[in-house]
């Protein structure tokens, strides 16, 4: 039981530090935005294989098919 | 045939029209040149990948916004005094600007706007918030013009408006930030003092060393101070703002609850550690887990509470109302000199400026010279536009129509007779009768009963057993802590407001839903709001002439005439006529185009004289005589509508037995008469029927003076009609209604509206309805707006309203229940700390899905309007082309 003594100061630490980012996080407006974030990652995904070739623009053409 | 809906705004294509592109191999269907030019664009830039990733249509793309594209729109913004004030500008020269974005629909948009501004050169940098539709842009002066760059942004189908830079983050943000910052620290400290009181509650049952009990409460104490002092703020605040108003609201019992709790929780926590030193031992419970997970709760609600508002303020946004130049005339100058554009802003009384047509005015004004319409519809919500010549008086705001005029300024800013007509509705504002909300009527005798409660707990205890007095008292208070009496209401108004801003109803202010279902009059403004606010082409009367030809002279060519004689107007009759074409009609050519100011416009197309206005001129001109038309029937029939003759010279030479008139003076004919009218909205006979079947009464009060304002609502058999008042008179009417007489209480009055003479009623009833395409003021200043033209929605409301507050009734009877069957057992010193916070828990739950149940109701039957697109147009998944 005696390691309580160090793991509940260390487990104040890390909340402390946690913290410390959201704040940061907050204050420099990276949660403003919470939609459209989410999904950037998405957009860029096939960035190469787009510009590699015509070939791509076949499949694409199916994905189209089926709205 | 299959309707098809357009590839790029998702509306429906018109029949015998399309534009279509050909994209990634398959041919799209487009409804219009516009929505074609900026798909074009967007594929030019092999940016064609935006429609996978959108998850929504795209904004409806007009296009006259497309086509003068050869005449930048945007060439003020390249100005050094304009830029002046919306600009800042790095040491390295980088000039950076704030944007106000219209039609972002969905994340891909962002992607889009990004990448095809950052294509440009010279453009250093392009950051889109998708959230707030606000951008910033940061480019190069010397390598590209802003104006090239907002014409970028333009052609792929966005609008920009800049965001003067002196006005820092708008409150909003910096509001949204600091609540979340609050909300993060709370669920932080929610978690690590959860994950303490399982220790402790373990303990309690198994047993612990005090020792380490103190050691855990010491820490749980360490977590939660934070939220008590930083995170219940508001609370805090709120209940203080309460006590010094004398006003109760449900902060108080809240903060009261929280501040007790903590202190107890404090004490308990020390007087152990002291235990020998303090008067009172140990045996104090704490409540520290208790206390972060209903601040965590309550703020939580709040947030998504305010989300939801900002979402629907930000649907409204559309910026200024005045345009940011002016042509400032210097008049005995030399020509060089005699014209510059300066910022409105520089512009003083008594100086000249020239407004061309179709240009807003920007200030109040006299006519120095020119002769023009001028369309006063964000004042007085009228569309047909009013004549004006040397020496009437201009006001900021309103829509030079016809001819450029020379107008000498009276007033501006705040001067302007629009910043008369806000503060006049500021003042509705502040007498406006307030609203006492159920939740803050309850908190007031909650606290009364709370404290009396507690008095007689804690001097029976005194009486019987003194040591534990102080303890059972707390433990008291902390048990009937309004937990879910405070979730109660917010939670319910969270899920209704969301329900129906589904289906097109915004709530902008909190008593709105509450008020609702109060409401016993419901009263109307009439142009724009139980009418569509645009005059509409009703009946055409064609002559004989045009009759015996009626294989060559169709309908829709009579209109194609009159359209292409109207060409380039912005007169309300020129918009009606071009509604009434099919999409990508040819216009016939016109020459010799002259408009006559309130009479009406001759030009010459293939070779004939044509003249186009109201009767007795065009009679005039074409020199016919006024009792060839025929006019009997259309006085009765006709009797509330505007009427334009169409007549020609020469048109009906094609018959060979007519050469010989030909040659010597041009034959003249009349060849039609047209009628508009403004219409009653098609779902406003119904929404009154169903108001009316409500029980409420319903009146209509407008500025309308004109004799056949009457006639236009008559189906309607309102009995209740007052026409041609100020806005003032339509706030003392309602004011009027509003007081109590003959011990009568007065009425509470819903008022529908959509002008600026509107707005100060709007603030002075007790619940504010704008319509959709209301100006903007009139939106900003009503309690909610209505998107869209149903206005049967508005009994819909009401019936959602109803069932609100029934939820809303039944959360706080279960809450109040509980806390009843909590307090005899707390008040005997039988409740434990853990079966106090299980049970706070397990009612804050219930009360919460009590509050969904709303959202499960009627969804199925109405429309909703702004979510639907979003599915429907739901592309494939993104991943596709990676599997």
């Amino acid at each position: 039981m005696k390691s309580l003594y160090l793991l509940i100061p260390i487990s104040i630490i890390f909340v402390s530090i946690a913290l410390w980012v959201f704040f940061w996080a907050v204050k420099s407006g990276q949660y403003d935005d919470l939609d459209s974030e989410a999904e950037r990652i998405l957009f860029d995904q096939d960035e190469e294989p787009e510009q590699q070739g015509s070939s791509q623009n076949g499949r694409k053409d199916d994905s189209g098919e089926l709205l | 045939m299959t309707i098809q809906s357009c590839y790029h705004c998702g509306l429906e294509v018109p029949p015998d029209n399309d534009f279509a592109l050909v994209i990634d191999g398959v041919r799209r269907a487009m409804c219009c040149p516009g929505c074609a030019a900026v798909a074009s664009t967007i594929m030019q830039n092999g940016l064609q990948r935006f429609y996978q990733f959108r998850s929504a249509p795209s904004g409806k793309i007009y296009p006259d916004s497309i086509e003068n594209s050869s005449d930048n729109p945007f060439a003020d913004w390249d100005l050094d005094e304009i830029q002046q004030s919306y600009v800042s500008e790095t040491n390295q020269g980088i000039k950076t600007l704030r944007l106000a974005i219209d039609n972002i629909s969905c994340a891909a948009c962002t992607w889009l706007i990004e990448k095809h501004l950052g294509k440009l050169p010279g453009v250093v940098r392009v950051a889109i918030n998708g959230t707030t539709h606000r951008g910033e842009l940061s480019w190069q002066p010397q390598s590209i013009h802003l104006s090239q760059i907002l014409m970028a942004l333009r052609q792929i189908g966005y609008d920009p408006r800049p965001i003067n830079s002196s006005s820092n983050l708008s409150p909003s943000v910096n509001e949204r930030r600091d609540l979340l910052l609050r909300l993060g620290v709370a669920g932080l400290a929610m978690m690590q003092t959860g994950m303490v009181a399982i220790a402790l509650y373990a303990g309690s049952f198994q047993g612990m060393a005090p020792e380490w009990q103190t050691v855990l409460r010491l820490v749980s104490a360490l977590f939660v101070t934070p939220v008590v002092l930083y995170s219940a703020q508001p609370f805090f605040r709120g209940a203080w703002r309460s006590i010094k108003t004398g006003h109760m609201v449900m902060d108080l019992p809240v903060a009261l609850a929280v501040g007790l709790a903590y202190c107890a929780s404090i004490w308990a926590t020390f007087a152990d550690v002291f235990s020998d030193s303090i008067l009172l031992a140990g045996g104090g419970e704490v409540y520290f887990d208790s206390i972060a997970m209903l601040i965590f709760f309550l703020l939580l609600g709040r947030f998504a509470e305010q989300s939801i508002r900002e979402k629907n303020l930000r649907l409204l946004d559309r910026g200024t109302l005045l345009p940011p130049v002016a042509l400032q005339v210097f008049p005995g100058q030399s020509p060089a000199v005699a014209e510059k554009r300066v910022p409105i802003a520089t512009l003083a009384v008594d100086d000249f400026i020239r407004v061309d047509a179709g240009r807003v005015i920007p200030c109040d004004g006299i006519i120095e010279q020119g002769r023009s319409q001028i369309s006063e519809a964000v004042l007085s919500g009228e569309s047909r536009p009013v004549d004006k010549q040397t020496g009437d008086s201009v006001y900021a705001g309103t829509v030079n129509g016809a001819n450029p005029l020379l107008i000498k300024v009276t007033a501006v800013g705040e001067a302007t007779s629009l910043s008369a007509i806000l503060q006049l509705a500021e003042r509705a504002a502040a007498e406006k009768p307030p609203w006492a909300m159920l939740a803050d009527r309850l908190a007031a005798m909650f606290v009364a009963a709370l404290l009396v409660i507690a008095a007689l707990v804690a001097s029976y205890w005194w009486l019987h057993e003194p040591a534990r007095m102080l303890w059972v008292t707390l433990s008291v208070l902390v048990v009937t802590c309004p937990c879910a009496l405070s979730l109660a209401t917010p939670t319910a108004l969270t899920v209704a407001t969301t329900l129906l801003r589904r289906q097109g109803f915004l709530i902008h202010r909190g008593h709105v839903l509450e008020a609702l279902p109060a409401i016993n009059r419901v009263i109307f403004d009439k142009t724009g709001t139980l009418t569509e606010g645009d005059l509409k082409l009703s009946a055409i009367q064609r002559s004989e002439a045009a009759d015996q030809r009626s294989g060559e002279i169709s309908n829709q060519r009579l209109i194609g005439w009159a359209a292409a004689l109207e060409q380039g107007s912005e007169h309300a009759i020129a918009r009606a006529f071009q509604q009434q074409l099919p999409r990508g009609f040819i216009l016939p050519a016109v020459e010799q185009q002259t408009f006559f100011t309130g009479c009406g416009v001759s030009a010459v197309i293939d070779k004939q004289q044509f003249f186009l206005g109201n009767l007795a001129w065009v009679c005039e001109q074409a020199a016919i005589p006024r009792h060839c038309v025929c006019s009997g029937v259309r006085a009765q029939q006709h009797k509330h509508c505007i009427e334009v003759a169409l007549a020609c010279t020469g048109l009906i030479k094609k018959d060979p037995r007519d050469e010989q008139q030909e040659t010597g003076e041009a034959r003249k004919s009349w060849l039609a008469l047209f009628y508009f009218a403004d219409q009653l909205r098609a779902s406003a006979l119904e929404a009154v029927e169903q108001l009316r079947q409500r029980g409420l009464k319903v009146s209509l009060l407008s500025g309308d003076r004109s004799p056949t304002a009457a006639d236009i609502v008559a189906p309607l058999e309102l009995r209740d009609c007052q026409f041609g008042l100020l806005p003032q008179q339509k706030l003392d009417v309602v004011r009027h209604l509003q007081t109590t007489k003959n011990n009568m209480p007065g009425e509470k009055i819903l008022m529908v509206g959509d002008g600026i003479n509107d707005v100060p009623v709007l603030q002075g009833a007790d619940i504010s309805v704008a319509m959709g395409r209301a100006s903007d003021l009139s939106r900003i200043h009503a309690d909610a707006t209505l998107l869209g033209t149903d206005l049967t929605m508005l009994p819909r409301a009401i019936e959602i309203a109803a069932k609100t507050r029934r939820v809303i009734e039944q959360n706080i009877g279960w809450a109040i229940g509980y806390n009843l069957v909590a307090l005899p057992l707390a008040a005997a010193g039988y409740v434990a700390p853990w079966a106090a916070a299980i049970g706070m828990s397990a009612s804050s739950l219930l009360v919460l899905l009590n509050a969904l149940r709303l959202s499960r109701q009627d969804s199925g039957d109405a429309q909703p309007l702004i979510e639907r697109p979003y599915e429907a147009h739901y592309e494939q998944p993104v991943m596709k082309s990676s599997s």
